[in-house]
């Protein structure tokens, strides 16, 4: 939990530092969906861990040495916000005074993001796309279908004790899914883009398989098509650099998707961004729903044993 | 006209804060869980549509008065159903209110409904 007051703080003050992309993200994932995966993971392991067998003394005296070199690392660094640090002088007016020109995206942080540093976020997704698998590969395990018919049952008789939150959830998921594709599209003219989308479309599809079971939301989402999806994000981002290759130029140039260049800028963005969303919120399902499995099965487990 | 509507819009931006604030001592003074979690249900949310609502005072134009009426709309939807889950959680994990406490280690029968 203090995990999730954490992210809050942190989303907090990336607003009062004017980095409003930056805390949407943050806020979304960190308050949101980590101290959910955190605490279904609480929910499996248990709430307090075994008392240690040895006092690690070489692990702390390890950490506390590079620590320490690093701290003096830090030492020749220039001070915060100083206008002569060569963060500012390198390529970010480059950024700053050529991104209406070049690309005439009103909102600089995607233009940084999707277009002069779009391998980077290759990198990002692919990144997230590996997390997806690495879940799949570690924790899915292979559903019965009499299981999810018995599940079904203790489902319905317990609409009496839920009745506040489905309803009202019902009524909001709509407005949910709406505002992560406003998010998704409006990325160009305020904060916005693929990754806060997919976060927000996959918190509607989580508070839903929350709300009324598992076995119902692996019956409305299944689970072949969110993997496929997930694969798909991917695929589309790299095809538009592939795509900008065989036109002739570099991986991942826009210029060179449409006659005009600003045009296949904007082309290339929104592809872009498209892709990251998909991925993005095809592996949170992905996580969560693998996560959540394993809790019903240990459940029901304890549940026969008792 | 234009100061009726400024100080209006001051007035309701100030009872929004006092009742946050309120709230928040609420949290910390009060005795047991769910009273702390009723102080917070209910004036967080007053609180919160008070300073929306002298917000929305201050720029009606058309499209920040929609945007902020809409995230009036859904705190006036979410923050009740939120205490609500929360109160329903801990009752599900046995956490009884003080009264009920105190009775139980009187020895009385105490009836809890779920």
């Amino acid at each position: 939990m203090l995990s999730g007051i954490y992210g809050l703080l942190s989303a907090s003050f990336f607003v009062t530092l004017d980095a409003v992309d930056v805390a949407f993200t943050e806020a979304a994932v960190g308050a949101g969906i980590a101290t959910l995966l955190m605490l279904v993971t609480v929910t499996m392991t248990g709430r307090y861990e075994h008392s240690a067998r040895h006092k690690p003394i070489g692990a702390l005296a390890v950490v506390l040495v590079t620590g320490g070199l690093l701290l003096y690392g830090i030492l020749d660094m220039p001070y915060f916000g100083s206008i002569d640090a060569p963060a500012h002088l390198h390529v970010a007016p480059r950024y700053i005074n050529g991104s209406m020109q070049e690309i005439g995206v009103i909102n600089i942080v995607t233009s940084v993001l999707a277009s002069y540093r779009g391998f980077d976020t290759l990198g990002e997704v692919v990144v997230i796309f590996t997390a997806g698998v690495g879940v799949l590969a570690l924790l899915s395990a292979v559903r019965r279908p009499e299981e999810d018919v018995e599940i079904d049952s203790v489902n319905v008789s317990m609409h009496e004790k839920y009745l506040i939150l489905r309803v009202v959830t019902k009524i909001l998921i709509p407005f949910i899914l709406l505002f992560a594709l406003y998010v998704q599209f409006h990325g160009d003219y305020g904060p916005g883009g693929g990754f806060q989308a997919g976060v927000i479309f996959a918190a509607a599809i989580i508070l839903y398989s929350m709300l009324f079971g598992m076995s119902t939301a692996r019956r409305v989402i299944s689970q072949p098509i969110i993997q496929l999806l997930s694969a798909i994000g991917v695929l589309v981002y790299g095809s538009v650099g592939v795509v900008s290759l065989l036109n002739g130029g570099n991986f991942l140039d826009y210029n060179l998707l449409s006659d005009d260049p600003v045009a296949g800028q904007h082309l290339g963005i929104l592809l872009v961004e498209l892709g990251i969303g998909c991925t993005v919120t095809s592996v949170m399902v992905i996580i969560f729903f693998n996560f959540a499995g394993r809790t019903e099965d240990h459940m029901r487990n304890e549940r026969k044993s008792a | 006209m234009d100061s009726v509507i400024e100080f209006s819009s001051a007035l309701c931006l100030l009872i929004g804060s006092f009742l946050c604030l309120s709230g928040g001592v609420g949290i910390i003074r009060f005795p047991d869980f769910y009273t702390r979690m009723h102080a917070v249900g209910v004036t967080d949310t007053l609180g919160a549509g008070m300073i929306l609502v002298g917000l929305m005072l201050l720029r009606p134009e058309n499209l920040v008065l929609i945007k902020l009426i809409m995230v009036l709309l859904m705190t006036l939807f979410i923050n009740p159903t939120a205490s609500h889950a929360l109160a329903r959680a801990a009752l599900h994990s046995d956490l009884l209110p003080l009264l009920h406490r105190k009775d139980k280690k009187k020895g009385a029968e105490s009836s809890n409904p779920w």
